[in-house]
């Protein structure tokens, strides 16, 4: 049990959690984004699982990592795009149509995969870049330091997401457009167009999201690939409340729940694997109980606008 | 005055029983939207180089061709039905019920749980207690998001997603310890099933040979029930009220929250009850995917459906026709199973989307009768449109 | 306007409907084929459990003359038993010769459907269970007689004195096969240090590829584990570089040809060939195949691009011939 609080086993558990959490923040900021203009994405999972297929292909079929992370943004960007058709302009009822875009995504990943590739294929992906100075720093140096481009991309997102929403206008409009649309759209907003935008970028972080799990984490492609994970990054935004700051403290405690479980069993410690694994969902929706009469939602989340009704 | 929605037939002072024009229009529109979806389904397909005549008509074939196909079908639409009867509850009081997932687990893991420990009740009494034991877990399932919307605004997607990740992760839990097969343990397979029930409390078959089950049968009475329930109580009228319209509903005196935690609380229950028949009725054992994915599929089995209970029977049929032959098609020309969750998706995204058309409908049905008979009020609009949209004077 | 979009969705259907009953199938050919259906649990390219058994199949399929002398259909990824369930009473109901339920969730299931086809051959596994019906055949590998083999190579192979396994479940041949590596290891060396992790999942790769980097991160020279999920392992242990991996089920070298150094591979056409040769011997079933070492059913395949030292290969070849003959004895 000591072995734990070793500082070999500390850094190999931060490490970890960095690492796992990466694709999590990446797609649940893009939620975010969504949920504040008012449109809940429910299909993550899917964006993200093309988005890891189409981003190893390219990467594999023309040797560039970057065009690979470029072509799955494209295709989130794309499965937004129809999103914001069927659940802004058809105003179809948004936790359907994410099921739907979902099983869609699900879907498509895997066979474009059985077509295009056949069977699994590796890929060199993103390596560790050691950041000078920073990166010599005990502990912290490796933890932080020592990751992969879309690692560190995805911890900075975090402030610029903060920015974004709090400091520009745009972000003020898509929160506006989440609160009180009729309002908004009295004041000269376009409502609708702020929802296309931030469901499109939410999307396309999905994607990048996938491409981090398929060019920088696992390295590979495989059939649902990312085995459900685009439903939590949806549980973490209502856990972050809605802020980037407390997306991130929810990734990185879900991800260090999970690292930690993986080096209690390295390390001999016995704990029963399930009973480990549900524990991130019982502390989400205690920690969901206790904040949410503090914190409220966008008011307008899940309700499309129709002008003169409200 | 409570009036009717406007697929539902009985008016109060009105000559027609059953509008057939607006029930026409309400199946040509989701049904039309499903076979657009078929139709990308088909460039798909050719790109898979298959024909897709062959394979549809294999998809066709695979229902109506065979006994097994046919029944099949109808297997499936029962926890479909049972699941889609909660979402026209939950629906119609302007909630949506993501949670159909978690309620089945529910459902299914009571029943499960109290068979074996009373396998020695005779079948006559443990069926039905097992039945209800398994609604109120789904019940209850339903009834946590339920009262954190009502008491803290807790939006119940966010909330039902939730509560399905735990019961999975719960069942999970049971399957590989407590509830396991105690032969799985002796023989050292470790399969994460429970055992076997007891021969006593399986549903009766119907057919031979086949999966179908006296469930089906209590779906469809509970689907008659519902209405009557949602039409005809001044419970279920307070639900509707609810739904169409909550300032005016609070307005009235109604209790809003009361009314959308209940129904979230009885949505749960149709679903943890579709969890017990599958138990009982099919599998006769819990077991890891006891779900199907019927929790998601109901949602669109009650949008097929208009959201209306007795609209959910045949389309609930229609919907169990589409998840048996898209496997047939699957088997009989072999193309990726990937390809049916494609097509299952885009079905979903097609059919969702025709929601504001059928909104439309209603809309200018109802200011064309406005027009014509100013006497009497504008019917309701259908929850649908309610749930959606934010129609607040 | 609304009749019209009523009438173009009616003519739709119509014209769908009418497609759907010109072909008729059914183009008999004189000599009747024999007819198999498979359902597995994962893709037929998973470089695991299903792989091994489609593999098989199509060399069965192939050594019989091909698709004139027998048809095959399988039905995959069909990870949810319900799904399963459908298909293997689907296929029998169709009338195929033999259905094989590839996979010990299923067998249950299985077990019921066959009572209701007495003239199908239900072959099912892994598992040691028939239920005593007569038109039924098990499988089961002893996958810990292959784990034992490998559990001594890499004993001998570990510089470090720490290996890692990541599991999928602790069930079935994931479970034995671990069982049967660590009694090889102990019977090497004692010493040597053995950190186990089970992820709770078959199929969350990404969870697989962070337990294997925790291994390798603990100090881990030498990887083993198994199911469909495996890939992310091998993975890791390919991206480290000097990290050895030892497989099960499907020959994984091609994944990691440089860190891969043999896998034990379930070979099910002997036992495929000999159910097939019973049923036209007019016997439908009542057999358990193991499949030992012994019978050439488990085989540990040797990567041939990793050098591993002779006296390694020595101590293998005495592990296997120890336990063909009886004086190893492997517990699963």
């Amino acid at each position: 049990m000591d072995d734990i609080l070793s500082v070999a086993a500390l850094v190999g558990i931060l490490t970890s959690a960095v690492r796992l959490a990466t694709p999590y923040l990446y797609a649940a900021i893009g939620e975010a984004f969504g949920q504040l203009s008012g449109v809940v994405n429910l299909g993550v999972d899917g964006i993200m699982l093309v988005g890891a297929f189409m981003a190893i292909f390219v990467a594999l079929g023309t040797g560039s990592l970057w065009l690979g992370v470029l072509v799955a943004i494209v295709a989130g960007l794309l499965m937004g795009l129809l999103m914001s058709v069927i659940s802004v302009t058809l105003k179809a009822e948004q936790g359907i149509s994410g099921i739907g875009l979902y099983m869609f995504g699900l879907g498509l990943s895997s066979l474009l995969f059985k077509v295009l590739f056949g069977t699994v294929k590796t890929i060199v992906g993103f390596q560790p870049v050691k950041i000078p100075i920073l990166g010599d720093i005990p502990i912290i140096g490796p933890v932080l330091f020592q990751q992969s481009v879309l690692v560190y991309g995805a911890f900075l997102l975090v402030p610029l997401a903060w920015w974004i929403l709090e400091k520009t206008t745009w972000g003020l409009r898509i929160k506006a457009v989440g609160q009180n649309p009729a309002a908004a759209d009295s004041l000269g907003v376009n409502v609708n167009r702020v929802r296309y935008a931030s469901v499109c970028l939410g999307s396309a972080l999905a994607g990048l999201a996938g491409a981090s799990l398929s060019l920088a984490m696992v390295n590979l492609f495989q059939e649902n690939l990312t085995a459900g994970m685009g439903f939590i990054a949806v549980a973490l935004v209502y856990f972050g409340s809605w802020r980037p700051a407390g997306i991130l403290f929810g990734a990185l405690l879900f991800s260090t729940v999970n690292a930690l479980q993986l080096w209690m069993q390295v390390l001999g410690v016995k704990i029963p694997a399930d009973a480990a694994v549900m524990l991130p969902y019982l502390l989400t929706i205690v920690v969901l109980a206790l904040t949410v009469s503090r914190v409220r939602g966008p008011a307008a989340l899940n309700r499309p606008f129709e002008r003169g009704e409200a | 005055m409570p009036s009717t929605a406007a697929g539902a037939a009985v008016r109060p002072g009105g000559r027609r029983l059953i509008d057939w024009q607006d029930v026409a229009v309400k199946i040509a529109l989701p049904v039309s939207a499903m076979l657009l979806a078929l139709l990308i389904g088909a460039v798909l397909l050719l790109l898979l180089k298959v024909n897709p005549l062959e394979a549809y008509a294999a998809m066709v074939r695979g229902v109506f061709g065979s006994t097994f196909g046919f029944t099949q079908s109808l297997v499936k639409a029962t926890p479909l039905l049972l699941v889609g009867l909660g979402i026209c509850i939950a629906f119609r009081a302007r909630v949506i019920n993501i949670g159909g997932e978690g309620q089945i687990i529910a459902g299914a893991l009571m029943t499960t749980w109290f068979t074996l420990q009373f396998r020695d009740w005779p079948g006559w009494l443990l069926t039905p207690v097992t039945l209800l034991l398994g609604f109120l877990a789904g019940a209850f399932w339903g009834f946590i998001p339920g009262v954190l919307k009502a008491r803290l605004q807790v939006n119940e997607i966010l909330s039902t997603v939730m509560m399905n990740a735990i019961a999975l992760q719960f069942m999970n839990f049971l399957l590989r310890g407590p509830l396991m097969d105690p032969e799985g343990v002796r023989l050292g397979t470790y399969l994460p099933q429970s055992e076997q029930l007891p021969q006593q409390v399986w549903l009766g078959r119907l057919v031979p040979q086949t999966l179908l089950h006296t469930g089906l049968i209590l779906a469809v009475v509970l689907a008659v029930a519902v209405y009557i329930f949602l039409w005809r109580t001044t419970i279920g009228y307070r639900i509707r009220a609810v739904g169409y319209n909550p300032d005016a509903a609070r307005y009235a005196g109604i209790n809003v929250p009361f009314y959308q935690a209940m129904s979230l609380t009885l949505a749960g229950g149709f679903a943890g009850l579709a969890g017990a028949v599958e138990v009982i009725g099919v599998q006769h054992r819990l077991l890891e995917g006891i779900t199907s994915g019927y929790g998601f599929s109901g949602i669109v089995t009650a949008l097929f459906g208009g959201l209306h209970p007795l609209g959910t029977i045949p389309a609930s049929w229609l919907f169990g026709s589409l998840l048996v032959g898209a496997d047939m098609m699957q088997r009989a020309v072999q193309v990726p199973s990937a390809l049916v969750d494609t097509l299952l998706g885009l079905i979903v995204l097609f059919v969702v989307s025709t929601n504001m058309l059928s909104r439309r409908w209603s809309r200018w049905r109802a200011a064309r009768r406005v027009q014509s008979k100013s006497a009497e009020a504008p019917a309701l609009a259908p929850a649908l449109s309610a749930s959606s949209t934010q129609e607040v004077n | 306007m609304k009749p019209r979009v009523l009438f173009v969705a009616l003519a739709i259907l119509s014209v769908l409907v009418a497609a759907c009953a010109g072909p008729a199938p059914q183009a008999s050919q004189p000599a009747k084929p024999l007819r198999v259906a498979v359902i597995m649990p994962s893709a037929t390219t998973d470089y695991a459990f299903s792989q091994s058994m489609w593999s098989a199949l199509k060399k069965v399929q192939e050594e019989m003359g091909g698709e004139s002398k027998m048809e095959l259909k399988y039905s995959e990824n069909m990870f949810k038993v319900p799904d399963a369930a459908a298909a293997i009473r689907d296929y029998a109901s169709q009338g195929f010769d033999i259905v094989i339920a590839h996979g010990s969730q299923y067998v249950a299931s299985a077990g019921e459907i066959a009572k209701d086809f007495p003239n199908v051959t239900f072959v099912w596994g892994t598992d040691v269970k028939t239920f005593d019906l007569p038109n039924v055949y098990a499988y089961t590998p002893a996958a810990e007689e292959g784990g034992y083999v490998q559990g001594v190579m890499a004993a001998m192979m570990t510089k470090n004195g720490l290996i890692g396994i990541t599991g999928p479940v602790e069930v079935g041949d994931a479970k034995a096969y671990v069982n049967g590596f660590e009694q090889g290891v102990k019977a090497v060396n004692p010493n040597i240090k053995i950190n186990k992790t089970w992820t709770g999942s078959f199929s969350d790769v990404a969870l697989m590829t962070e337990a294997a980097k925790t291994h390798i991160a603990a100090g881990a020279d030498v990887l083993t584990g198994s199911s469909q999920s495996a890939v992310g392992s091998i993975n890791a242990a390919k991206e480290k570089g000097d990290v050895l991996w030892f497989g099960l089920q499907s020959d994984q070298a091609p994944l990691a040809p440089k860190n891969v150094v043999s896998c034990v591979v379930y070979d099910w056409a002997p036992m495929l060939k000999e159910v097939i040769a019973a049923r036209q011997a007019g016997q439908p079933g009542g057999k358990v195949f193991v499949l030992r070492l012994k019978d050439g059913g488990l085989k540990v395949v040797m990567n041939p691009e990793v050098a591993v030292p002779a006296e390694v290969k020595k101590a293998a070849e005495e592990a296997v011939e120890g336990i063909q003959n009886g004086t190893i004895k492997v517990t699963p």
